[in-house]
C-alpha cells in the first residue's frame, strides 16, 4: 500500500533530515515541476487530480488556486500561507507532518508558490506546536541553504522567500481570512467573502491558505501524475488521506491510508478496536466541529461525499471516539465550552448563542434543566447554523450538539428527571 | 522592565519582513514574552512604541490571544489541555492532582513563583491524551503517577 | 485668465433656493410611483416589486425604500460589516425557490429580479432570535439608563418582536471606566456592535478607544482610565445603539428625550454651521444632539459643538439689565434708560458681532447708520476676511460643503489647522483622504459599502493630503507631506504651487529646494486630481495666504477651463462670514471715531472687545467713550466697564440667521424662553414687531441677503392649520410643572417670530426639513429615526437640505494675478508670534462650559526647541509676552523655526495675537524692553 504523505516518517519520534529526504526521491517533484511545468500547467494538473483541501472543508485545490490573477496585470506582490493552526479538538494530523517530514512541506509550499507565482509564503504555525516549529526553522534553513527556497530556486528564475509565524493561540485562527488578519498583527476576526482572498487577501494582495495536509499532497501529484494519485484511493476521491483516532480504543493513533477506507476498518484494524469493557455509542467522524454518527454508519467510506450523505462532515477525518461509559450530554458540554472560548467575538449569534448553548447543557447536567430546554437547545443549533454567522466556527459548533440531539435524546432526557429516579448509566 | 537590545532588535528585524511595522505585533509580543515572561503595562507600552502603535491598540491585540499573558505567571506555565480526548481519558484526574500537589487552583502560581496552573484548548496530540505542557515540553499520556516524575525532574516542591 | 466658469467639480448643489419652504414628508410612502427614477434595477420584497439603485446593499435599499428592518452594526456613514447578524432577510435563489435562505441584508448587493422576504415566519424568527441572544447580557436596565426612551436596542427589541426571555443564566458584568468629562461609560450595556471602535478608529482615526479581550468577554474602553483624547468623542453618544457611551454633561441635569423641548438650530462655536438639536426642560437648556444635514455635518458633531452648550445656564448668565451706578434694573427701567443714553448721544459707534445674528447685526446698523456700523473683529481678522470675500466674489472659487469636501481626491491645505479652528472640516478631511482606497476598491471589484474590504484592500493608501501650517496639526497623521514655516513662506510655497500648475502665474524668486521640490509635487497633485480642494482660512491671519490660495484657484481654473476650484474657507466664528457681507467698519475705524469726538457712545452688540485687540487699545477705547453700552448674554471684561448692560437672548432662545464657511445662509430657532429679562438682541434695538420684518427688511436693503427669506418659511407658515411643535407628543407633565408654585396651568408662550409652537399640540409629520425640531417616526424612538427622514439612506433630507448658498458659487471671472510676497526678513533674536487655536480654549462661549475648560490648554508660549535652547529658555520658564503677562515656554518639535505660538482666544490669556508681530523674549530679571 502507497503511503507517500508518511512513508519517511520514523517511528521513534525523530524527524526527517534533508539527506534522507533527498535520497527518498524528495524535491524530485519540485525540480521536474520547475523544470517541466509552466505555472498553469501545474495549476491543471492539481485539478486533475482532483485533490480537496484537507483543512476541514474539502475545497478543491485547484479550482481554489485558478481564482488567483495571473499574467502580467496581476499584482506583483502575492502570497502563499500555509494553514498549520490544527487546534480543532480531536485533530492531531499536521503535528505529524510539520515534526515528522518538514521537508515534504517545505517541497509542498514551493510548488504551490510556484503554481500561483507568489514569492513570499507564510507558514502559520500554532504557538503550541514548538517541536515542530524548531524543526521547520532548521528544515527551512537546509533548504535555503541547498537553493531549494530563496533566490531562484534550482536555477529556475523562481524565487520564494519562506517564513514562519507561530501563532499566539486561538482556534479562530486556524479559519482562513481570521488566520490572515492574525498574520498582519491584529486580532483574528475572520473576514467577510467576497472579496475571496485569492483577490484581497493578506496585506490586501492574491493569497491562497491551503492546510499542510493539502500541500504535503503536491510533491508525489507532480512527481507521479494525476493517475497515480488517482489509483491511491479507493472511491472516487483520489489520493490518500491520514485518518485518526482518539477516545477509548485499544492504540490511538494516525494512519495514512487510502481515501475511502472504513471507520471500521480504521477504528477495528489500525486503533485495534474498542478497549476492554467499552462499547462504540457514536463518534465524530472528522473532529470536533462535525455530526455525531452511529455504529450503524460504521462500513461507511471515509470520504467527502459519502460522509455527506450520512449527515456529517470528514472534516480533518480525525475521529473522536464516543464510548458507552461516556455521558453523550456531557461530551457536548465539553465540546460546546471550547467552541464558546474560542469564539472570536464577533458576531451575536456564536459570541452570545454559545455561551447560552454552555449554560443550558450545564443547567441540564446540574439538575436546573426544564423540559422547554431542548427545544431552545435546538432552536440554538438553527440560529447559529450555516449562513446565519459571521464564518463557520459557530455551525461546526452545533454540528455535534444538533446530531447528538437527534441520536442521543434519551441522554439529554435523563437528565431532566429528578436525580433519584435518573440511574447510574455513566461514572 | 525594560526591553533589551536583544529584544528590540529582534522585533526590528520582524518588522521589517511586514509592508508595516504594527503587522509585527504578535511576533514583538512573543518574543519579549520568551524573555520576560509575561507582558507587562510597561513593557506593552515601549513595545508599541517601537511598532508605532499605541498601547491601546497593541493591546487590543495582547487580549485577544490565549498565549499573551497580561498577568504574572510562574517561571513554567502548566497548560493542561481540557480538551475533548483529554478530558474523556483522566485531563481532570490530572488537573486535581496538580492542583493538590502545587497547593494551587487553575489560574494561580506557586508561592515560589515556579507553576502557574492553566488550561489550554486541544494540543493536538489527542492519540498520547492526555497531554499538558510544562514550559516549552509538551507530556505525553499523563496520568498522576507520571505527573509526579515529571514534577520531580523538573524540580517541583 | 479663466474662461466662464461652467461647473464645478461635486455637481449642481442639491438644495436649491425654494427648498426650505417645500415642506417635504418625511415619512416616506412606499412605492407610490411617482418619486424620482433610481438608476437601474428592481427587486422582489415581499412579492411586490421595488425600484433600487444599483450598487447598494440589500439594507440600504430597504431602508431608502421606507420598509423597516433592524440592524445595529451598519451606519450608513460606515457602511457594512456583517457583525451583528440582526439585517436577516430570507433570499430566494429563483422564482421556484420556496424555502430560501437567510442573509445579512447589509452585506448583500442588490441584483436585478432578486426575490427577498422581510416578513416571512423564517426572517421574523431569525431576527427575534439575535435580538434575544442580544439581550442575553443586556441588564434591562433602562428606567434609570439614559438612552431610554431613544434607544436603538430598545427600538429594535419592539421591532422584531423579541418580548419573552427564555435565558436564565448569569450576565457578565464589566468594570466601567472614567473617560473624561464629556462621556459616561457603562459597559454592562454593551451589545458589542463594534460601531463604537469603527467610528473611533476607522473614522475619526483616534487610537484610544478600542476593542479589548474576545469571544463574549469583548470589552470596549481604553487601555486604562482617562480622557477620550479624539475631539469627535461625543459622537460616541449617538453611534452607540444603546447607553454605553452617554453624554456626561446630560447626566448632571438628564431629562427623557420626550420631555425635551426642542427646535432646529445652528452651532455657534465655529464657522462650519453644523446644525443641531438644542434640548430644554425646566427653562434650561439640558443638551446639544446632532441635527442631520446631508450636506454638512451629516450625523457628527465636534466635542465643541456638542458639549459648549453650559454658557447658556452657566455663571456668568446675564439675566438682569444693570447699570454701572445703580446695579440691577428691571426692563421697563433699562428702557428708559437706553432711551436716554442714545438721546443723549453725540454720535453712536456700533460694533457688530460675528457670533450674532445677521438680523441682529442688521437691527444695529440700521440704529447706528451703516457708517458707523463696526464688525468688531480684530484689525488682522478683518483684513483676511475682506481678501477673503474679494477673492470669492472675484474668482471661480466654488466653497465646498463638507460632503463636497469628502469626495475631493486631493487636498492642500494651507496655514490652517482645521481640527481646530473649523473641527467637522477635518472630520470630512479624514474621508477624503479614503477617496483612493475607494478608487482601488472600485479595480477590485469590491462596493464601497464593504467597509472592512475596502480598508483591507487599500492597506495605507490615501488620497494626497498636503498640509502647510506653521505648526504640528491633528491631521498630520493622514497627510502626504507636511511642511513647517511661517505664514508667509506658506505663502510663498503657494505662489509657488499656482506658478507650477500654470506657468503664466508669476514665479516665487528664491525659494529653498526642499520647497521648490515641494511646491512642484503639489501642483502635480492637484492638476492630476479630478476633484482638488484647496483648505485655508484666518487661522494664521495672513493676507499673503489668502492671496496664495486665490492665485492656486486661479490657476487651476485656467489648467482646468470651464471648472470652478474647490475651496473651502475656514473662519472663526458660527456669523464671521455672514458679518463680513455686512461690509461693516473696522475696529480700528470705530478707534478713531471716538478718539476723534464725532462719537461718544458705543453700542456694543454681544461682543467682548478685549478678545478683539490688546487691552491698551481697548482700555482707551472704553474709557474714551462717554457711554458705553453692552447687549450680551454673557457677562464679560467689556461688559463689566459698561455704563448700562442689557440681557441678550442666547442662540437657545432667539431666532435669526447666520451664514456659514459655506456661504449658507441657515436660519436657527429658539429652543425656549429667553432667560430671566434676557430678549432677543435686536429686540432691544429697534421698532420690529416680529423676525420676519427685520429679515425682510435686511434682505431688502443689502442685496446679497436677497434670498434669506427663505432660508426657512416665516412665521406665518401653518401645516392644515397648525404651527410645528418644539415638544414631542409624549413630553410629560406639562400640568405639573410648576404645581410647586402654582396650580394653574401657565399659558404656554405665544411665538410670533416662527412657524414653531412652545407646546405639544400641532402638526406631527411633514415638517420642511429647516424646521424639524427632532426626528422621531413611528417604531423609531432613537436618533436613527433620520433615515424616515432622508431621500435615500445616509442622502439628503427628504425637501431639500436647509439653508441658501450666497456666495462662493464659482461665478467669479478673474483678478489679475498677484504677487507673491518677499522672503522674510529674519530678525534677530527676535521671533514672531503666531496664533494657534485650540478647539477647546480658542472659542469664546463654549468655554464657559466646565466639561470644555476642563479640556483647554493653560496658557504658554510654544517654541520650537531648537530656538529655545537658542534663546537660552527651558521648558516651563516664564516669559515675557507682553508687559505684566508671563507665560510659561512650552517646546514643541515641529513648530515652525522663527515662531513663538501662542494660544488664541484662552479667556485667562487677556493678550490676543493680532497680527504677524514680531516679539522679543525676556525673562525674569532681563530688562523689560
Ligand atoms: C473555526 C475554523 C477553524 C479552522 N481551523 C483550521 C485549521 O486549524 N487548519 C486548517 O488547515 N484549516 C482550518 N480551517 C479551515 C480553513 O478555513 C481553510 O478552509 C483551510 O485552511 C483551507 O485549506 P485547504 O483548502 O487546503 O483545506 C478552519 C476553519 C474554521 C471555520
Ligand atoms: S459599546 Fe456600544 S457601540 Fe460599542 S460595540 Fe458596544 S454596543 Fe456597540
Ligand atoms: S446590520 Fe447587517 S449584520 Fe449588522
Amino acid at each position: 500500500m502507497d503511503k507517500p504523505l508518511t512513508r519517511n516518517i520514523k517511528s521513534d519520534g525523530s524527524t526527517v533530515t534533508l539527506a534522507e529526504y533527498l535520497a527518498s526521491g524528495g524535491y524530485e517533484g519540485l525540480k521536474k515541476t520547475l523544470a517541466e511545468f509552466a505555472p498553469l500547467d501545474v495549476q491543471q494538473r492539481v485539478k486533475d487530480s482532483g485533490l480537496r483541501g484537507r483543512g476541514g472543508a474539502g475545497f478543491p485545490t485547484g479550482l481554489k488556486w485558478s481564482f488567483v490573477p495571473m499574467g502580467e496585470d496581476a499584482p506583483r506582490t502575492k502570497y502563499l500561507v500555509v494553514n498549520g493552526d490544527e487546534m480543532e479538538p480531536g485533530a492531531f494530523k499536521d503535528r505529524l507532518l510539520l515534526e515528522g517530514d518538514p521537508h515534504q512541506l517545505i517541497e509542498g509550499v514551493v510548488i504551490a508558490a510556484y503554481a500561483i507565482q507568489a514569492n513570499i509564503a507564510y507558514v502559520f504555525l500554532r504557538g503550541e506546536y514548538r517541536l515542530a516549529a524548531a524543526r521547520l526553522r532548521q528544515a527551512i534553513a537546509e533548504a535555503e541553504a541547498q537553493g531549494l527556497l530563496g533566490e531562484g530556486i534550482l536555477g529556475s528564475g523562481f524565487s520564494l522567500d519562506l517564513r514562519l509565524h507561530t501563532s499566539a493561540g486561538r482556534y479562530i485562527c486556524g479559519e482562513e481570512t481570521a488566520l490572515l488578519n492574525s498574520l498582519e498583527g491584529k486580532r483574528a476576526n475572520p473576514r467577510a467573502k467576497p472579496p475571496f482572498p485569492q483577490v484581497s487577501g493578506l496585506f490586501g494582495k492574491p493569497t491562497i491558505v491551503n492546510n499542510v495536509e493539502t500541500l504535503c499532497n503536491l510533491p508525489h501529484i507532480l512527481r507521479n501524475g494525476v493517475e497515480w494519485y488517482k489509483g491511491l484511493s479507493r472511491t472516487g476521491e483520489p489520493g490518500t488521506k491520514i485518518y485518526g483516532v482518539s477516545g477509548r480504543v485499544r492504540s490511538p493513533g494516525a494512519w495514512e491510508l487510502p481515501m475511502g477506507t472504513t471507520a471500521r476498518e480504521i477504528i477495528e484494524e489500525h486503533a485495534g478496536g474498542m478497549r476492554d469493557g467499552y462499547r462504540l455509542k457514536g463518534y465524530l467522524p472528522g473532529g470536533a466541529s462535525t455530526d455525531f454518527l452511529l455504529p450503524e454508519h460504521l462500513d461507511i467510506p471515509m470520504d467527502y461525499g459519502s460522509i455527506g450523505k450520512a449527515g456529517s462532515r470528514l472534516g480533518t477525518g480525525t475521529m473522536i471516539l464516543l464510548d458507552d461509559k461516556t455521558c453523550p450530554v456531557q461530551m457536548v458540554l465539553n465540546l460546546e465550552r471550547f467552541f464558546a472560548q474560542e469564539s472570536c467575538g464577533w458576531c451575536t449569534p456564536c459570541r452570545d448563542g454559545l455561551p447560552w448553548t454552555v449554560s443550558l447543557l450545564e443547567g441540564l447536567i446540574e439538575g436546573r434543566g426544564r423540559p422547554e430546554d431542548l427545544a431552545t437547545l435546538e432552536r440554538l443549533c438553527g440560529l447559529l447554523g450555516p449562513g446565519n454567522t459571521f464564518c463557520a466556527l459557530a455551525p461546526g459548533a452545533m454540528e455535534p450538539l444538533q446530531s447528538a440531539l437527534k441520536y442521543f435524546r434519551a441522554d439529554f432526557e435523563r437528565y431532566l428527571q429528578p436525580q433519584t429516579t435518573r440511574g447510574g448509566m455513566y461514572a | 522592565m525594560t526591553l533589551t537590545s536583544d529584544e528590540i532588535q529582534a522585533i526590528l528585524r520582524e518588522a521589517r519582513h511586514f509592508p508595516h511595522p504594527s503587522a509585527a505585533a504578535i511576533e514583538a509580543l512573543n518574543v519579549v514574552q520568551r524573555s520576560h515572561g509575561w507582558i507587562s503595562d510597561e513593557l506593552l507600552q515601549e513595545i508599541a512604541e517601537l511598532l508605532g502603535m499605541s498601547p491601546a491598540e497593541l493591546d487590543s491585540i495582547a487580549t485577544f490571544y490565549n498565549l499573551i499573558y497580561r498577568r504574572p505567571v510562574g517561571r513554567r506555565v502548566i497548560h493542561y489541555c481540557n480538551s475533548v480526548s483529554c478530558w474523556m481519558l483522566g485531563a481532570e484526574d490530572n488537573r486535581r492532582h496538580l492542583s493538590e500537589k502545587l497547593g494551587i487552583a487553575v489560574g494561580e502560581t506557586t508561592g515560589n513563583g515556579e507553576y502557574t496552573l492553566l488550561p489550554i484548548v486541544c494540543l493536538g496530540a489527542c492519540d498520547k491524551a492526555p497531554v499538558l505542557m510544562i514550559g516549552d515540553e509538551t507530556h505525553f499520556n499523563v496520568d498522576p503517577a507520571r505527573l509526579d516524575d515529571i514534577l520531580g525532574e523538573t524540580g517541583a516542591p | 485668465m479663466p474662461d466662464k466658469i461652467v461647473g464645478n467639480d461635486f455637481g449642481p448643489p442639491k438644495a436649491g433656493p425654494k427648498d426650505g419652504l417645500q415642506g417635504g414628508s418625511p415619512h416616506k410612502i412606499v412605492g407610490n410611483g411617482f418619486g424620482p427614477p433610481k438608476a437601474g434595477l428592481h427587486i422582489e420584497i415581499d412579492g411586490k416589486s421595488h425600484p433600487v439603485k444599483a450598487g447598494e446593499n440589500l439594507l440600504q435599499a430597504i431602508l431608502s425604500l421606507g420598509l423597516d428592518l433592524p440592524y445595529f452594526c451598519w451606519h450608513p456613514a460606515m457602511g457594512s460589516v456583517g457583525a451583528c447578524r440582526q439585517c436577516g432577510v430570507i433570499q430566494f435563489k429563483d422564482a421556484n425557490d420556496a424555502q430560501g435562505r437567510v442573509v445579512m441584508a447589509c452585506m448583500t448587493p442588490v441584483a436585478e429580479g432578486m426575490r427577498i422576504s422581510l416578513q416571512g415566519p423564517d426572517a421574523k424568527a431569525f431576527r427575534a432570535g439575535i435580538l434575544e441572544l442580544l439581550m442575553t447580557n443586556h441588564p434591562h436596565d433602562c428606567p434609570v439608563c439614559e438612552e431610554g426612551g431613544e434607544c436603538h436596542l430598545q427600538d429594535m427589541t419592539v421591532m422584531t418582536g423579541h418580548t419573552v426571555r427564555q435565558y436564565r443564566g448569569l450576565k457578565r458584568t464589566h468594570r466601567n471606566q472614567d473617560l473624561g468629562p464629556f462621556i459616561n461609560h457603562e459597559m454592562n450595556r454593551c451589545i458589542a456592535c463594534y460601531r463604537c471602535v469603527r467610528y473611533y478608529q476607522d473614522y475619526c482615526g483616534g487610537d484610544d478607544l478600542q476593542v479589548f479581550a474576545s469571544h463574549n468577554h469583548v470589552y470596549f474602553g481604553r487601555q486604562e482610565d482617562g480622557v477620550l483624547e479624539n475631539e469627535f468623542s461625543g459622537n460616541l453618544v449617538e453611534v452607540c445603539p444603546t447607553g454605553v457611551f452617554t453624554d456626561k454633561t446630560f447626566s448632571r441635569h438628564y431629562s427623557r428625550k420626550w420631555d425635551l423641548q426642542t427646535a432646529p438650530s445652528v452651532c455657534v462655536h465655529c464657522g462650519i454651521g453644523c446644525n443641531t438639536s438644542p434640548g430644554e426642560r425646566y427653562g434650561s437648556l439640558r443638551r446639544i444632539v446632532n441635527r442631520y444635514h446631508g450636506e454638512i455635518n451629516g450625523y457628527f458633531l465636534c466635542d465643541r459643538g456638542r458639549f459648549g452648550y453650559g454658557f447658556v445656564n452657566g455663571p456668568a448668565r446675564l439675566y438682569q439689565a444693570r447699570s454701572a451706578e445703580t446695579g440691577p434694573l428691571d426692563v421697563s427701567t433699562a428702557e428708559n434708560r437706553l432711551r436716554a443714553m442714545l438721546e443723549d448721544a453725540k454720535g453712536i459707534v456700533g460694533i457688530g458681532s460675528p457670533r450674532a445674528s445677521l438680523e441682529a447685526n442688521f437691527a444695529l446698523r440700521e440704529r447706528v447708520g451703516a457708517e458707523r456700523f463696526h464688525a468688531g473683529i480684530g484689525d488682522a481678522e478683518h483684513g483676511c476676511l475682506r481678501t477673503l470675500l474679494d477673492l470669492v466674489r472675484n474668482l471661480p472659487l466654488h466653497l465646498v460643503s463638507l460632503r463636497e469636501a469628502e469626495r475631493a481626491d486631493a487636498v492642500l491645505i494651507l496655514g490652517e489647522d482645521p481640527t481646530q479652528t473649523a473641527p467637522r472640516l477635518a472630520l470630512a478631511l479624514r474621508q477624503a483622504v479614503r477617496n483612493r482606497a475607494l478608487a482601488i476598491a472600485d479595480e477590485l471589484g469590491i462596493p464601497h459599502w464593504q467597509d472592512a474590504a475596502v480598508r483591507e484592500a487599500a492597506q495605507a493608501e490615501k488620497s494626497p493630503l498636503f498640509i502647510a501650517s506653521p505648526a504640528p496639526t491633528r491631521l498630520d497623521d493622514i497627510a502626504a507631506r507636511t511642511c513647517r514655516a511661517s505664514p508667509r513662506t506658506i505663502a510663498r510655497l503657494g505662489f509657488a504651487v499656482a506658478h507650477g500648475i500654470c506657468p503664466e502665474a508669476p514665479a516665487v524668486m528664491g525659494l529653498t529646494p526642499e520647497h521648490e521640490a515641494l511646491a512642484a509635487e503639489i501642483a502635480q497633485a492637484l492638476t492630476s486630481a479630478e476633484r482638488p480642494l484647496i483648505v485655508a482660512g484666518t487661522g494664521c491671519l495672513s493676507e499673503d495666504v489668502l492671496r496664495a490660495v486665490g492665485q492656486i484657484a486661479a490657476a487651476l481654473a485656467a489648467a482646468r477651463p470651464g471648472r470652478a476650484t474647490a475651496v473651502h474657507f475656514a473662519v472663526p466664528e458660527c456669523n464671521s462670514l455672514g458679518l463680513a457681507l455686512m461690509d461693516a467698519q473696522s475696529l480700528a475705524h470705530a478707534a478713531h471715531t471716538i478718539e476723534s469726538g464725532e462719537a461718544d457712545t458705543l453700542l456694543i452688540l454681544e461682543n467682548d472687545l478685549y478678545r478683539r485687540a490688546d487691552r491698551t487699545t481697548v482700555d482707551a477705547l472704553l474709557t474714551r467713550a462717554r457711554q458705553v453700552i453692552v447687549i450680551d448674554h454673557t457677562l464679560h471684561a467689556t461688559a463689566e466697564r459698561a455704563h448700562l448692560v442689557l440681557p441678550a437672548a442666547s442662540f437657545a432662545e432667539t431666532e435669526g440667521t447666520l451664514v456659514s464657511s459655506e456661504g449658507r445662509a441657515q436660519r436657527f430657532f429658539a429652543a425656549m424662553q429667553p432667560a430671566g429679562d434676557s430678549r432677543d438682541g435686536w429686540r432691544w434695538l429697534g421698532p420690529w414687531p416680529c423676525l420676519d420684518d427685520l429679515t425682510r427688511a435686511l434682505a431688502d436693503s443689502l442685496p446679497v441677503f436677497q434670498q434669506i427669506t427663505a432660508c426657512a418659511p416665516g412665521a406665518a407658515f401653518r401645516i392644515a392649520g397648525q404651527k410645528i411643535p418644539r415638544q414631542p407628543h409624549r413630553y410629560s407633565g406639562r400640568t405639573a410643572m410648576l404645581a410647586d408654585i402654582r396650580i394653574h396651568e401657565p399659558k404656554q408662550p405665544e411665538d410670533t417670530d416662527s412657524a414653531l409652537a412652545f407646546s405639544m399640540e400641532g402638526a406631527a409629520n411633514d415638517h420642511p426639513p429647516a424646521l424639524n425640531p427632532f426626528v422621531w417616526a413611528p417604531g423609531w424612538n432613537s436618533n436613527q429615526a433620520v433615515g424616515k427622514f432622508q431621500d435615500e439612506a445616509g442622502g439628503h433630507l427628504s425637501g431639500g437640505d436647509p439653508g441658501i448658498r450666497l456666495i462662493g458659487d464659482g461665478a467669479g471671472t478673474g483678478l489679475p494675478w498677484s504677487v507673491p510676497p518677499e522672503t522674510e526678513a529674519s530678525i534677530a533674536d527676535a521671533l514672531r508670534l503666531v496664533p494657534l487655536h485650540h478647539i477647546f480654549g480658542s472659542d469664546e462661549t463654549s468655554m464657559h462650559s466646565s466639561a470644555v475648560a476642563e479640556r483647554a490648554p493653560h496658557p504658554y508660549v510654544a517654541l520650537n526647541p531648537e530656538d529655545a535652547a537658542r534663546l537660552g529658555l527651558a521648558e516651563g520658564e516664564e516669559v515675557e509676552l507682553a508687559p505684566d503677562v508671563w507665560l510659561p515656554v512650552k517646546c514643541l518639535p515641529g513648530l515652525a523655526a522663527g515662531i513663538a505660538g501662542v494660544p488664541a482666544g484662552l479667556p485667562d490669556l487677556p493678550v490676543p495675537v493680532t497680527a504677524w508681530q514680531s516679539w522679543k523674549p525676556n525673562k525674569p530679571g532681563d530688562e523689560t524692553s
